[in-house]
């Protein structure tokens, strides 16, 4: 561990102590009829150590593998849906971006010799998040390159856990989607796309026959929109994680439920977006796509409460968080309507990743008392 | 019902199941006593009986004239040992009178007052303070001077404190179940003394005995208080909080209680200023719980001040083998113990041992920015950048970041998933603080 995050030497002592005074010991100080012991040396006598720390002597049940774990779970439903979708090439992707990332961990602990920490989840969580961001199709490689890049410059470069500013799994994204611009863009059709249930796309063989573009790219390139009930259930083109708006919404209401994931975030970032595309889709219905539509289509539910959520890199402070999801919300709006790139939520979230460490000190909340309140009359 | 708190906080689990249907049981006398000269908030007293004098119950032992203090008194019948430095509970070792009880137990007692009614003000407030009578909630500022606020200060409202939101802790939940009259009649002097009109009683709501007794006694004794049942939360005993809970009133930054009109008293304070009053008993005893999975008998014993820990643990079947950690007062801000020889003092309400099984020893992650300490600070700050800058001594952002509103409740430490120590960092950063304006001071003078 690091010294940094220690106990202060000058609180934490270990003082040995000794037993409690039995029979035994009380009858050898009556067969010496010396001066009694002085009380200042009788400690508290046990052959056990006995802790003196400071408060608190208790301690809540959260701790930093449980979160990431959970988060994991939470993550479950979208990951069955994708295997059911995509079979096994999602599953391939998704195995290969965990084992890089924990690898990737691991090198960099012993290189750095900080002590491992591939067992608190969050290397597992950032390989899984990152083979969600990824079509079926990517090259196996390519992920696993991805997955080395999101660990070893998005966390370890910063000091490990703690330390990153940006979003781990988007920044190694941001590096594929750089590197392989045509791979990542080449999107798997699931078999009976547009009109199947899960139970015919689990028992069919070809699922990875047909490719095709993902609604926002059809939106964008060829103006053509995609009806609800699809996007709701994923039989879309799109990545391995984002395509099932349902399963990504159990698993994230579950988060904001369980406040592993600070509800204001996914409310103000969705909520602005189709307040915004709403507004536009108001002015002229033919030219801008439905805020429905623009809600959940793409990578926004997934982004809005897995990847902006992530606890280091968002604001801690309530009105931080607000500014932070608003600005991801407008600058998704204006990426998707007028960029040159049919999603823009990787971007969006990375963007006010950067902004974070401000928005943490220009809104430092005010402290209890600091605005002197008016004496009631009575 | 929807109960009144105050915002932010925690619920921990509270462990009150081990002693809070015990009986208050008087503790038979030490045959040793050690008594520390500071017992309260202010001046130390100086020491009144010399080695081999003998000395009564209730006979002052210490004083001094300063305004802000509360005399001393011896809690048993015999001789002065020594006067010298023993272990005390807060962790230091202290100037202690040690006496030792010899023959029958005489008792001194203060200044007979006849009927407290009519009595001026003065003359309450000198018995309080000879009664050597400070906030036994555990802060121990003396009473008399919270009673006597300044003239320009109005003061509208009292709220007694029987909120007890520590974990473990028992000792003023009996009281008010087995003293109710009491302490009613403790706290009905104190406002006397302040002549305020409104009084309320805050209780938190897993003292459900303890509330239906008050309110039933409020009623029948026809006293004009207002029970106030509070949601369990802490840390709702801190006075600030408490205030925010009851009158829904904050109390500035750097300012007391009694500048938004109110003061605050503890029940087990209320008991004692009624004993001192009416019964003309000094403050010699007070009820201190003697609880925990490594104690066991768990109880709530009625202790003389300056009985050695080891006494208490005596008379409640002794620790378990496998005790881990024994502290004074609650486990959010009680203080380790290290040595049973160590006496009970004013401030000590509970006095708590656990095994392993309770407090683990727990491996330390970075901090991952999680907020959960910016969600519990009842004070609203920002405990992890507060811990950052303590690290780096950063005091000019400590300040900024209003460290010195932390009222260390340990909420933040609490809560933290990371398992950073960040009151103790907070507590080393006022430290700091405090020692940046020391050397600030003296460089201009």
């Amino acid at each position: 561990m690091t010294e940094q995050t220690s106990v202060p030497e000058e609180l934490k002592k270990e003082i040995k102590v000794e037993a409690a005074p039995g029979k035994e010991i009380n009858k050898t100080i009556e067969e010496k009829p010396k001066p009694k012991p002085d009380p200042r040396r009788r400690l508290f006598r046990s052959d056990r150590m006995t802790i003196v720390a400071p408060a608190p002597h208790n301690k809540g049940k959260q701790s930093v593998p449980r979160i990431m774990y959970t988060v994991i779970a939470a993550l479950l439903p979208a990951i069955i849906v994708s295997l059911l979708l995509f079979g096994t090439k999602a599953m391939v992707t998704i195995l290969v971006a965990v084992f890089a990332a924990m690898v990737a961990e691991y090198a960099c602990n012993k290189i750095m010799k900080t002590g491992l920490t591939i067992d608190d989840g969050s290397a597992i969580l950032t390989g899984i998040l990152l083979a969600m961001t990824l079509p079926p199709s990517f090259p196996i490689a390519g992920t696993a390159l991805g997955a080395v890049i999101a660990i070893v410059f998005g966390k370890q470069v910063f000091g490990g856990l703690g330390g990153n500013i940006f979003n781990p799994a988007l920044l190694g994204r941001a590096f594929l989607q750089a590197s392989f611009p045509v791979k990542i863009t080449t999107w798997t059709l699931p078999a009976f796309a547009g009109s199947g249930s899960y139970f015919e796309m689990a028992t069919s063989k070809a699922v990875d026959t047909v490719t095709g573009a993902t609604p926002l790219g059809l939106m964008k390139f060829e103006g053509i929109g995609t009806h609800l009930k699809p996007l709701l259930f994923g039989n879309v083109g799109g990545c391995i994680g984002e395509t099932s708006a349902i399963a990504l919404l159990i698993g994230g209401i579950i988060l904001v439920i369980l406040k592993y994931a600070d509800w204001r975030i996914p409310l103000s970032y969705i909520g602005t977006v189709f307040v915004f595309s709403g507004a536009l889709w108001l002015i002229d219905p033919a030219v801008y796509p439905n805020p429905l539509f623009m809600v959940f289509s793409g990578g926004l539910i997934l982004g809005a409460f897995f990847m902006a959520t992530d606890m280091v890199t968002s604001p801690i402070t309530p009105l931080g968080t607000w500014i932070y999801g608003i600005g991801m919300g407008v600058i998704l709006v204006v990426i998707r309507v007028w960029g040159g790139l049919p999603e823009g939520v990787m971007y969006s979230i990375l963007f006010m990743n950067g902004l974070v460490p401000l928005l943490n000190r220009w809104t430092r909340p005010k402290y209890f008392g600091e605005i002197q309140v008016e004496k009631k009359k009575n | 019902m929807k109960l009144s708190t105050f915002k932010k906080g925690l619920h921990p689990e509270d462990y009150k199941y081990f002693s809070h249907d015990k009986a208050i049981e008087i503790l038979p006398l030490p045959d040793d006593v050690y008594i520390p000269l500071q017992q309260h908030i202010g001046v130390t007293c100086e020491p009144l009986v010399q080695k081999g004098d003998k000395v009564k119950t209730g006979q002052i032992i210490a004083n001094t004239s300063a305004y802000v203090s509360a005399p001393v008194h011896s809690s048993i019948t015999g001789i002065v040992k020594d006067i010298e430095k023993y272990y005390h509970p807060l962790g230091m070792r202290a100037t202690m009178i040690h006496i030792q009880r010899e023959g029958e137990e005489e008792w001194e007692l203060l200044e007979k007052v006849d009927d407290w009614k009519w009595t001026p003000k003065e003359k309450l407030l000198d018995t309080i303070r000879n009664a050597g009578i400070v906030g036994l909630g555990g802060a121990t500022f003396p009473t008399h001077v919270k009673l006597n606020p300044p003239e320009d200060k109005a003061i509208d409202s009292f709220i007694l404190n029987g909120v007890e939101c520590e974990p473990y802790l028992t000792s003023d939940d009996r009281l008010m179940v087995e003293q109710t009259d009491k302490i009613l009649l403790g706290m009905a002097i104190m406002m006397h003394i302040l002549d305020v009109k409104k009084g309320y009683i805050g209780i938190e709501n897993n003292k459900p005995e303890a509330i239906a007794q008050m309110q039933k006694r409020v009623v029948e004794l026809g006293y004009p208080f207002t029970v106030v049942p509070l949601k369990v939360k802490y840390p709702q005993g801190a006075e600030k909080m408490l205030i925010y809970s009851v009158l829904k009133r904050k109390v500035p930054f750097s300012k007391l209680p009694m500048d938004v009109g109110v003061v605050v008293n503890n029940v087990a304070t209320a008991f004692a200023v009624a004993e001192a009053v009416v019964e003309s008993k000094p403050l010699v005893q007070r009820v201190i719980t003697v609880t925990g999975d490594g104690v066991n008998e768990p109880k709530n014993l009625m202790a003389r001040i300056g009985t050695p820990f080891k006494n208490l643990f005596d008379a409640c079947g002794n620790v378990k083998d496998d005790v881990h950690r024994i502290f004074m007062g609650g486990p959010m801000m009680g203080m380790t113990q290290y040595h049973l020889e160590s006496p009970v003092v004013k401030g000590s309400s509970g006095i708590v041992a656990v095994t392993g099984e309770l407090v683990e020893e727990l491996s330390t992650f970075p901090c991952i920015r999680c907020g959960a300490c910016v969600r519990t600070c009842p004070m609203n700050l920002m405990p992890l950048r507060l811990s950052k800058f303590s690290q780096a001594k950063e005091t000019q952002k400590l300040s900024e970041f209003g460290i010195m509103n932390c009222i260390e409740c340990g909420s933040c430490a609490f809560v933290c998933p990371a398992n950073i120590p960040l009151v103790q960092w907070i507590k080393v950063g006022k430290i700091r603080v405090r020692e940046e304006a020391a050397k600030k001071a003296k460089e201009k003078a």
